[in-house]
């Protein structure tokens, strides 16, 4: 096997590796995402995260997440330069969030609408910042790295009953081998282990992971009865339904292949960098676009995404490989999928889909882009605990 | 004849049709036959290949999924309308 497969990227000055050298233009309120975006038109080569959170929130957890999920996105270790856009009056106002960032080790401007005079007078210094930041990128060069100066995160979603045959288990193959070339490998989706908690626990590295993980799975379960009701059990999408998956039982075994059959050595936080290398857990929400979130602030370089009705979602400075589960989806979306696991139906074997996938992660890594990427169908939005007020 | 089910664990009492299966199609996997299908089984879709009695578990992945609500025939198709979550009864 080719273990000796050589990666590349960009050291930071923490310590983790970049395979992206990108310049992240963030919102800190959602009131300033019109700023991020005139930026965005101006300075096409940004990456532009506007979202719809930093204010309107309250509660110890929901600041802790706010906070966690920001400074995570800023310390990035694919973003070599951040242009940070703050309103001035806001919760996640950059008077709280800067003295958290510490020392970034990277290119920052932080500037706020309130201050600076409006949004164009904002916008026009940020732009101004950006293309100075973008020619200290472009200086920069790739440097020898070590697959265990990565964190993959897997995801899935829109996922059909051939997800949990096809895809995940593909991925979970791939996870395999990651775990074993050093790497940290982690998935979160915690309604997705309701069901399935028992394997997951029967594999924790000791007892004090294997309560972590019972833990995180019995409160997801409380939660998900206390919204749903008597449906509960059968809390899974209509799309879910139509693709022939009863249960979330059945969803959640499907699920948990895609992070391979290696030992679970923790159970980390919503976007909380894991200290241990191998398979981690993350205690995050399995709603993709929030858990992808949560994989990022905790510093995932890259993702694989299964998918089985079909998304396209992508996310900003990550890149995003997305494994369509069957044949069709592959044909009819083909411009957003990077893998097709549908062929293991043709009678391709797993060990060959796996090295192929292998491969084209090596490329990504050492810089080739993702259809995602290709696309810019990045999606940004993170999780938060109570409604707003 | 190529696969037209794919049983995932050597326990399971259900397959997973890989394309849409007509009444009296076969469910075959690796050269043998598990069941017929008795209705039309939807692509993605669980085919019963053996009798589950009322109350008795639906395994896939060798693993419990479900229970019946009815005595499934081998050959029926598995779904919300005879298995309910084990984990939360319908009231």
């Amino acid at each position: 096997m080719e273990k000796d497969v050589s990666i590349s990227g960009y050291r930071r000055k923490d310590g983790r590796v970049g395979i992206r050298n990108h310049l992240l233009v963030i919102p800190t309120v959602a009131c300033v995402n019109g700023v991020v975006n005139r930026v965005g038109r101006a300075v096409p080569e940004a990456v532009c995260a506007p979202h719809g959170h930093g204010c309107g929130r309250g509660g110890e957890r929901n600041l802790v997440i706010l906070f966690r999920v920001l400074s995570g996105m800023i310390r990035h270790p694919n973003v070599g330069a951040a242009v940070v856009i703050g309103l001035g009056c806001e919760v996640s106002n950059t008077k709280t969030l800067l003295p958290m960032l510490g020392d970034i080790g990277k290119p920052l401007a932080v500037l706020n609408v309130q201050e600076e005079g409006g949004s164009l007078k904002t916008a026009d210094k940020a732009i101004g910042a950006a293309r100075e930041f973008l020619e200290e990128l472009a200086a920069a060069r790739r440097e020898p790295a070590d697959w265990n100066d990565l964190l993959v995160s897997v995801e899935c979603g829109g996922s059909d009953a051939m997800s949990g045959i096809t895809a995940n288990v593909a991925v979970g193959a791939v996870a395999d081998l990651l775990v074993d070339r050093g790497a940290t490998v982690m998935f979160g989706e915690n309604t997705e282990m309701i069901g399935a908690a028992h394997v997951l626990a029967r594999r924790a590295v000791n007892d004090e992971v294997a309560r972590k993980i019972t833990e995180m799975t019995d409160r997801a379960e409380t939660l998900t009865r206390t919204v749903m009701g008597d449906m509960a059990g059968l809390v899974i999408s209509p799309g879910n339904m139509d693709g022939g998956m009863s249960t979330i039982a059945e969803k959640s075994l499907g699920c948990i292949v895609k992070g391979g059959t290696r030992p679970v050595m923790d159970v980390v936080d919503y976007g909380e960098t894991p200290k241990v290398r191998g398979l981690v857990l993350q205690d995050g929400p399995g709603y993709d676009a929030d858990s992808m979130a949560g994989f990022a602030a905790a510093g995932s370089q890259l993702m694989f995404f299964s998918t089985g009705r079909g998304t396209p979602a992508g996310f900003p400075a990550v890149p995003v490989i997305k494994v369509a589960s069957n044949s069709e989806l592959y044909r009819a979306m083909e411009d957003d999928m990077d893998i097709n696991a549908g062929n293991m139906v043709e009678g391709v074997p797993l060990e060959a889909l796996r090295d192929d996938m292998t491969a084209y992660m090596t490329e990504i890594i050492n810089g080739k882009r993702t259809r995602a990427e290709e696309n810019g169908m990045d999606i940004f939005t993170f999780m938060t605990v109570n409604p707003p007020f | 004849m190529a696969d037209s089910v794919l049983v995932i664990h050597e326990n399971d009492n259900v397959a997973v049709a890989l394309r849409d299966l007509e009444a009296g199609e076969e469910a075959l996997f690796r050269g043998k036959i598990f069941a017929t299908a008795l209705e039309r089984v939807p692509a993605g879709h669980k085919v019963a290949i053996c009798e589950i009695e009322r109350g008795g578990e639906i395994i896939k992945y060798g693993e419990p999924v479900g229970i019946s609500t009815a005595v499934i025939p081998r050959g029926a198709w598995v779904h919300t309308h005879n298995l309910e979550s084990g984990r939360w009864k319908r009231t």
